[in-house]
């Protein structure tokens, strides 16, 4: 009996779909199953907005070139180095194709929204966010001809030698069955959702950590690849995780919850302790640190502190802040001890030089004398009501992955490339990104390495 | 919070997506929301009349049911709108009439059309009633002309009075300060938005109605409908001007201007009404406003009576079947002129000065 499909997709999100659209123009016949119900498809890129290309001009969206060198050195910023340079410079010019390739498959770009800032000119946001998108590419794939099924767990894969063989699915109603495919595309994202996995890496901690996508990113296909004798890339406690507010829900709160206030006030821990310097650098560029820093406070939780005189300048929240005449007030409503917060007010006021305010640049409002400082947008919190948002790591996703080649074939442990399975998306992130994390990126890596993996798949497949 | 559990949800709504704004692209009620970070009752209400329904903004939100944060702004505005028709209503008596709107339509224009049908039976001999008129004046050997032009001309001038109080009362909730004005620019690019339906287009690609498929045709049936609406108002008018200043009196031959407008106009009116009416029948149910639904199909009915009798009249003019018509087609437009304050209608009235808002909030902020 010969193969039914010649590319099965595992994965139902961006990566997903550009692997299945371009394996279906590239002739093939393909699969695409998503272990989540309808509503909830397409894992993380739902809740995303945008994308970072390369660019050599301006264009209608975007204010100006982003050029293929300051993309690089970006990413080398910010995973400090940790990065297979080939991999990276591979996707990073292939992206500069994504940008018009993305619209022939249905996406629609808008300028950057309202209230983001220093994305302008790097990022292409997705008119009517990442589900509008995801809408955009579902709507082409099924009219080309490729399949799809939902609610679709894969509970093994069949792999021999490096060889995938079939996968063996559990149907909501139909019960088991095995899909044989001459390729496999594996796009089924990272296990962030899987707070078992986590606890494995993180212990008790990760029962605090809010999950900002979908329950159904659990990781069982990369758990089953890595099990399987392919090769295992980066730091399984690496990942894009970000300050988010703690009332969200443990699961899908998406951008939503996230806070923007950090540059205006301090941040201290349930000890009423500041922990880290606020002012380090433009919000852009400090957001992605702040899911770890949380992490490592005791409970993993965290408080936004600031006063009524900068509510309105960062975007409005979905959960307004709490609020307190008093700093003491303030303390009892967030259950800190109140001459601790106090004190560590009383000292960062104390701390603050004149400066002239400016949140767009890095500007010479600082703190002088204390630890850690505030090194940027330093101005005192003394202005009734005072306010705050408490915080928790917010998990985006995890960087642990199947190590792959520029054609984004997978590598087996032995390091021999596999015969014909292919990966992309957040389950292969780890090879671009070995830690921190720039807007945008994800989007990227699925995109492209989707591209590349189905393209890939479809010519093995069809040779 | 706010006076109603409706508006009180319009903002929790635009709380959460003011705090998202994915959906800032696709129409213009998000980027009026950006401008705020509160909602008073006249925000809100203005944000309900911005929106034209087009659904993009539910098929693309990541927390639209089911998630937790059951985020229906399409519907959840429909329903304000509709509540804020009531609320405006002048005289604020007559504000009821919104509220089992369908059955108010229907008995309005069925009694219309039983007092024309009677009152031409009772004042005309049976045998002008159902005998065969030709030549200038055919109509009016039914009704005279001047008692036409009286009662339809009381008609309409209470409509509109009706209608300026409410909008007044509307404009004054959504701002600008009292006593501002609207200017010239911002009412112009208010009927351009209007007449274009800019903003019934799903940011591009068309709207949603059905499913999440662009596949809607809405927005060409409005057109024809209101097209329609306006290409019969004006034929109605070039004909009041012939009878007062050339003198030439109703009916017209097929080619000149009234009756020309009239039938591209009762076309509009036919299809129109139709199109609407099967798109809000596969329209999917977590879009639609389901308590106005009789006010939505009682407007497009009276529109679609309007048109049909109309039609009919201008084809069987010169058979014996004129009487009867010219009596139905005077009631549906008679019952259509006096329900218009307390029906759908007002939707066009409150949406254009709701752009017109729109407008010059735009212009100041990129005046300033």
């Amino acid at each position: 009996m010969g193969s039914k499909y010649d590319v099965l997709v595992i994965g139902g999100g961006n990566a997903a779909l550009c692997a299945a659209i371009a394996a279906r123009r590239g002739g093939a016949s393909v699969l695409v199953l998503e272990g989540a119900p309808k509503f909830y498809r397409g894992g993380n890129t739902r809740h995303t907005r945008n994308m970072r290309c390369a660019h050599d001009a301006a264009t209608e969206i975007l204010t100006g070139p982003y050029t293929e060198d300051e993309f690089w050195e970006d990413l080398l910023r910010v995973t400090g180095g940790q990065t297979d340079e080939v991999l990276a410079r591979h996707m990073i010019r292939e992206s500069k194709d994504i940008l018009n390739w993305i619209v022939e498959q249905g996406v629609r770009w808008q300028p950057s929204l309202g209230g983001t800032l220093s994305l302008g000119r790097t990022n292409s946001f997705f008119l009517g966010g990442g589900r509008a998108m995801l809408n955009a590419l579902y709507l082409t794939a099924e009219t080309l001809g490729v399949e799809v099924e939902y609610d679709a767990e894969v509970t093994d894969l069949v792999i021999e030698d490096g060889m995938f063989l079939a996968a063996r699915l559990k149907r909501p109603i139909k019960g088991e069955t095995e899909i044989r495919a001459t390729t496999l595309v594996a796009a089924a994202g990272g296990f962030e959702a899987n707070i078992e996995w986590l606890k494995q890496y993180w212990g008790e901690a990760a029962d605090n950590f809010l999950i900002r996508g979908t329950p159904y990113n659990r990781g069982s296909i990369l758990k089953m690849l890595l099990d399987k004798g392919v090769q295992e890339v980066g730091d399984p406690t690496q990942c894009h995780a970000v300050a988010i507010d703690a009332r969200a829900p443990k699961f899908d709160g998406g951008i939503i919850t996230r806070h923007d206030s950090v540059v205006f006030g301090i941040v201290v821990n349930k000890h009423a302790q500041r922990f880290y310097d606020e002012g380090e650098d433009i919000w852009p560029k400090r957001y992605a640190i702040w899911g770890r820093l949380v992490a490592a406070q005791p409970d993993q939780i965290a408080y936004i502190i600031f006063d009524s005189t900068v509510v309105t300048s960062f975007m409005p929240t979905l959960f307004p802040p709490i609020a307190g005449q008093t700093v003491a007030e303030l303390a009892g409503k967030l259950e800190l001890d109140p001459a601790a917060l106090e004190k560590t007010i009383t000292e960062f006021n104390a701390a603050v030089r004149p400066g002239t305010f400016d949140h767009t640049i890095l500007d010479d409002c600082r703190t002088e004398g204390i630890t850690p400082p505030k090194t940027h947008w330093a101005r005192r919190i003394e202005t009734p009501p005072y306010l705050a948002y408490p915080v928790r790591p917010g998990i985006t996703f995890t960087y642990l992955g199947t190590r792959v080649t520029k054609e984004a074939r997978m590598l087996m442990a032995d390091g021999k490339p596999s015969a014909n399975m292919f990966a992309a998306g957040e389950i292969m992130a780890g090879n671009v990104l070995g830690k921190g994390y720039a807007a945008g990126m994800g989007m990227t890596i699925g995109s492209v390495f989707g591209r590349i993996a189905g393209r890939e798949a479809a010519k093995h497949a069809r040779n | 919070m706010h006076g109603t559990r409706i508006l009180d949800e319009a903002d929790r709504l635009m709380t959460v997506c003011n705090s998202c704004r994915y959906c800032e692209g696709l129409c213009a009620v998000f980027p009026a929301m950006e401008m705020r970070r509160a909602f008073s009752d006249g925000d809100l209400n203005y944000l309900a009349n911005l929106c034209h329904a087009c659904g993009a903004c539910y098929v693309d939100c990541q927390f639209s049911p089911p998630h937790e944060f059951n985020v229906n702004v399409p519907k959840t505005l429909a329903v304000a709108r509709a509540e804020s028709y009531a609320a405006y209503a002048w005289p604020g008596a007559l504000s009821g009439a919104f509220a089992r709107n369908g059955l108010v339509i229907s008995i309005v224009a069925a009694l219309s059309m039983a007092a024309f049908i009677l009152g031409f039976a009772v004042l005309n001999d049976r045998s002008v009633l159902f005998g065969v008129h030709t030549g200038p004046g055919a109509f009016y050997r039914l009704m005279p002309h001047n008692a036409m032009a009286a009662l339809f001309s009381a008609a309409f001038l209470y409509a509109v009075l009706a209608l300026v109080m409410s909008v007044r009362a509307f404009w004054r909730d959504i701002g600008p300060p009292i006593g501002s004005r609207a200017d010239g620019g911002s009412i112009f690019q208010a009927i351009r938005d209007a007449g274009e339906l800019r903003y019934l287009h799903g940011g591009g690609v068309g709207c949603y109605n059905e499913d999440d498929k662009p596949t809607d045709r809405r927005k060409l049936y409005h057109h024809l409908t209101f097209y329609g609406f306006l290409l019969c108002f004006a034929a109605t008018s070039v004909a009041t001007l012939y009878h007062y200043l050339l003198g030439r009196e109703a009916p017209y031959p097929w080619w000149d201007l009234p009756v020309v407008l009239g039938t591209l106009g009762g076309i509009g009116l036919i299809i129109g009404p139709v199109g609407l009416f099967m798109a809000k029948l596969r329209r999917d149910p977590a879009l639609l406003d389901e308590i106005s639904y009789g006010m939505d199909v009682g407007f497009i009915a009276m529109l679609f009576l309007t048109g049909l009798t109309g039609m009919a009249l201008l084809v069987l003019r010169e058979t014996a079947a004129m009487g009867p018509l010219l009596a139905l087609h005077l009631g549906a437009v008679f019952a259509l002129f006096i329900t218009m304050p307390y029906g759908k209608f007002v939707h066009g009235i409150y949406r254009f000065a709701a752009l017109v808002r729109y407008a010059q909030e735009r212009r100041s902020e990129a005046g300033s």
